[in-house]
């Protein structure tokens, strides 16, 4: 029996990626799970993994292809993997073209079949529909609400008129809304109207390098280009302040020792950022508003019943920030075990956009590689990040004597327009005072 | 060869192509304008809306005169002087045509008088009506080279009682019976201007209704007056054949009217077709489509890219100032702005009695494209200023979204519509509401308030309209 292996839903918001690397040959047998294609999507780079096991007789993506939800990926023959022979599925392996399938399609009318939803055929009826609805846009039916002058300020500055909200009485678009719009898009702000890799248009021409010597260009990852939009449409939202403070570790490091071994057997690894997701979720429970996003559109502030809390991760491909669920209700073995697992994921490409979004507060933990401070960046719409530097021995004064303890330095971002400067120095203290005294995760966490 | 070359070349030289010849030179192009006439202006100016105006002018003149009657002036039967008619119509011709060349003089667009060809996408040849050949090279070329007047194979079109709307606005003589082919707005207009010199003008159409494409409500205005002026409207009526003697032209009819009736000369009005035939474009990459309009893209740009295209010959609606439009924007185009002809509302008017106009969207098209509108009215009944002219035969609608109260369309019947639809035109380009419109103080006692109440129609709180909104 021939299997089509379809692109799964991958989450809420995306529907379609790219085909970075086909992983698989026609002819080759393959198991369940075992991962047939390498897709890179707005959000993330995975592998979209075989649902079933046989013989692949047909590789539908293509390196290079943007494959939907439901498109199919490859066929698989179940049967030859119970030792049919190599030269039947040869026969099949001719490659098929595209009036061939059209072809098929045509003698097979009827109802809508799944075979029919080979991404040739579909892929052209979306383009003619898209086109036939640009037409139709185009016509006095739908004009849009903009006065001449408008539209053609639009055009200048490569703006599809059609996609601005107008603020104006009767969705009226003005020219303050097209600037605002080319803003928001030059931002990358993935809010509202402003739709992601449109034209970015306005910002600053570079200067001509050749002038100064010679230089190379490469296209950016998706990742780096996101990245690079989610941090600008941060900075530009965001009203940046960071906190610093230290805590002492002496006793925490020497606890942390005793009992690593222990979740090592559970499956996880006891590190101090496992450590400090604990700390932090009670934290956030402990302090609501830093548990919140900002909607400024409706003037209301969005105080989550959840506690999220995502990790950044470095991985070769760039910044990625897996999300541990409900860290509030977890415990620090299954918090290890958890954060090691989606770290392993991030790194390996295994990781779903799902797992990569809905997160309450972030820790970006730089310690392993050194520093003493940084000011880390807001995870819009979050309104909080944890910056963690490297752990030091540092003489401390205990009143009588300078004592040798382990000191780790803690920097705080947070979005001023929700978190005044002394709500902020209070949230970091209390992190701080539970790092030094665990006690008081049980207590008031 | 310096002389002949060119940044821009517009073949044609009507509304569309003068407009663009000379926003082009404004915008420090290198122009030619190349025309067959001794001066640009082209149909427009010669063959079309000028002298149709003119003429309709004084069937207006004539109109009035004998409605005074009514009002307790009595100017006796008139006298028309055909020839002096049609001098003075020709004088405003001349002076008009004239007054352009002297424009394009004066911008130094230089004006070759001849037909031009294109050669190749940067060469066009011109057969000057001097005698003699040019060359012209060019960086970018327009195309506006308009339309012609579609014939009917049945008429011998060389018989001089066989009319086009050229051969009609040249005024050779008044018959004392004509048959108007073709119930559009060429047709009513010319056959308007004939029976108010006398003539007795029949219609036939081949459609259920006058005017195409205009909604009902308004044409039905125009239809009661047109069956007090015309001697017969035959509707969903088409003709067959046609017989030519010495008397007359004998026409058969088949349809809701099946007969065949003698007339003095018949005028076909039937439409016009695309001009884009015989001027080289075989040499280029143009493309022309089934229908023989030349293809081009928002910036009115063909698949040459060094050839951009405009006004009747790349579609409807075939109006002069859409030409004029897309012939500016095309240059603007040319001279490396980033605009697009991307109009909300491009205004339509036939000049008949009363006159007819209608931009955005209308009622029709709203329920053909499932658009919901909402829709108000006026009738001129209501309003002082129709009553003073004897001119309450109107009616004003607003077509509008109902969601946001933002004008999508309007349409107007009644005395100079025409002037009046320009508004309509700016308030849907500007994204007005209907609100806006009942706010702006609209002047009294004038047929521009009809606009204004229309709009509080729409609110039910028209001052002169009793009608309450229905609660929904």
């Amino acid at each position: 029996m021939i299997v089509e292996i379809k692109l799964p839903e991958i989450s809420e918001n995306v529907d379609s990626g790219d085909v970075v690397k086909v992983l698989v040959s026609t002819g080759d047998t393959v198991a369940v799970d075992q991962p047939l294609i390498e897709l890179e999507t707005e959000k993330a780079v995975f592998e979209v993994p075989s649902t079933a096991a046989g013989v692949v007789s047909e590789i539908r993506a293509n390196v290079g292809d943007t494959i939907k939800v439901g498109d199919v990926i490859a066929r698989i023959d179940t049967e030859a993997a119970r030792g049919a022979t190599k030269a039947a599925p040869s026969a099949e392996k001719k490659p098929v073209t595209a009036p061939e399938k059209k072809a098929a399609q045509e003698r097979a009318p009827g109802p809508p079949q799944p075979a029919a939803s080979g991404e040739g055929e579909n892929e052209d009826n979306a383009e003619s529909l898209r086109e036939a609805v640009v037409a139709v846009a185009q016509e006095q039916g739908a004009a849009v609400p903009a006065s001449p002058t408008v539209r053609r300020l639009a055009r200048e500055l490569g703006i599809e008129i059609h996609r601005v909200r107008g603020s104006g009485a009767g969705g009226r678009i003005t020219s303050d809304d097209v600037h605002a719009f080319a803003k928001s898009i030059i931002a990358g702000a993935r809010s509202g109207a402003a739709p992601a890799g449109a034209p970015v248009s306005g910002t600053r021409a570079l200067p001509d390098f050749s002038r100064f010597g010679a230089f190379e260009r490469t296209p950016m990852s998706k990742v780096r280009q996101i990245t690079a939009q989610s941090m600008a449409a941060a900075w530009h939202a965001v009203p940046h302040v960071t906190q610093h403070d230290e805590a002492d570790i002496t006793a925490l490091e020497a606890a942390r020792k005793r009992y690593a071994p222990r979740v090592e057997a559970e499956g996880g690894k006891l590190t101090m950022t496992s450590i400090l997701v604990k700390v932090c979720a009670s934290a956030l429970r402990r302090f609501p508003d830093f548990n919140a996003s900002v909607d400024v559109a409706k003037s209301e502030i969005i105080h989550k019943q959840y506690v999220n809390i995502g990790i950044a991760v470095d991985t070769d491909r760039g910044l990625l920030v897996p999300v541990i669920r409900d860290a509030d209700r977890k415990n620090m073995t299954l918090l290890s075990v958890e954060v090691n697992e989606l770290a392993e994921k991030a790194r390996n490409k295994h990781i779903m956009p799902d797992q990569l979004e809905g997160g309450c507060f972030t820790i970006s933990n730089l310690g392993g590689i050194g520093g003493v401070g940084f000011t880390p960046i807001v995870y819009w719409p979050e309104v909080a990040i944890l910056g963690v530097s490297r752990a030091s021995m540092k003489p401390v004064y205990d009143g009588a004597d300078f004592e040798p303890r382990l000191i780790l330095p803690l920097s705080l971002s947070y979005d001023h327009r929700l978190i005044d400067g002394a709500a902020a120095a209070r949230f970091l203290r209390w992190v701080c005072e539970a790092i030094e005294n665990p006690i008081l995760l049980s207590l008031e966490g | 060869m310096a002389a002949d070359s060119f940044q821009l070349v517009v073949l044609g030289g009507g509304p569309g192509g003068y407009a663009a010849a000379f926003l082009g030179a404004d915008l420090g192009l290198k122009t030619a304008l190349v025309d067959l006439d001794e001066n640009p202006g082209g149909v427009c100016l010669y063959r079309g809306c000028i002298p149709s105006k003119a003429l309709l002018h004084v069937a207006k003149l004539l109109h009035e005169a004998s409605a005074a009657k009514a009002m307790g002036v009595d100017f006796g039967e008139p006298k028309v002087d055909l020839d002096a008619l049609r001098s003075w119509k020709d004088g405003v011709v001349r002076k008009l045509t004239g007054g352009v060349g002297t424009l394009a003089k004066s911008r130094k667009v230089e004006f070759v008088q001849g037909r031009g060809r294109f050669e190749n996408a940067h060469t066009m040849s011109v057969e000057l009506a001097t005698g003699g050949a040019r060359t012209l090279s060019f960086e970018h070329a327009i195309v506006a080279t308009g339309s012609l007047p579609v014939t009917l194979p049945m008429f011998d079109a060389a018989s001089p009682r066989v009319l086009d709307s050229t051969s009609a606005l040249a005024l050779e003589r008044v018959p004392a019976s004509m048959l108007v082919v073709g119930g559009g707005y060429i047709g009513l207009e010319l056959g308007s201007v004939y029976a108010a010199l006398g003539t007795k003008v029949s219609v036939v159409e081949m459609l259920s209704g006058l005017v195409p494409g205009a909604d009902r409500d308004l044409v039905n205005v125009l239809e009661k007056s047109a069956g007090k002026n015309f001697k017969r409207i035959m509707l969903e009526t088409k003709v067959t054949a046609a017989r030519e003697d010495g008397e007359g032209v004998h026409v058969t009819f088949e349809g809701r009217t099946s007969e065949t009736a003698r007339y003095d000369s018949v005028l076909v009005a039937v439409g016009r077709r695309p001009n884009a035939r015989d001027i080289g474009l075989e040499n280029t990459r143009v493309g022309v489509s089934e229908r023989g309009f030349v293809e081009v893209d928002v910036q009115r740009r063909s698949a040459e890219p060094s050839i951009f295209a405009i006004g009747d010959v790349v579609g409807e609606p075939m109006l002069a100032h859409k030409a004029s439009h897309e012939g500016r924007v095309a240059a603007e185009v040319i001279a490396g702005h980033k605009v697009a002809f991307e109009p909300n509302a491009i205004p339509a008017v036939m000049f008949t009695d009363p006159e007819i106009a209608w931009c955005g969207l209308t009622e029709a098209q709203a329920k053909e494209k499932g658009v919901e509108v909402e829709v108000a009215k006026f009738p001129w009944a209501a309003s002082g200023r129709a009553m003073t002219l004897e001119r309450t035969d109107g009616l004003t609608k607003l077509i509008v979204d109902p969601k946001t109260g933002r004008l999508l369309g309007v349409g107007i019947a009644g005395a100079g519509a025409g002037d009046l639809i320009a508004e309509g035109a700016l308030a849907i380009e500007m994204g007005a509401l209907v609100s806006d419109v009942k706010l702006t103080i609209h002047p009294h006692p004038t047929l521009s308030e009809t606009v204004m109440e229309a709009a509080e129609v729409f609110f039910g709180q028209s001052t002169h309209v009793y009608r309450p909104k229905r609660k929904r």
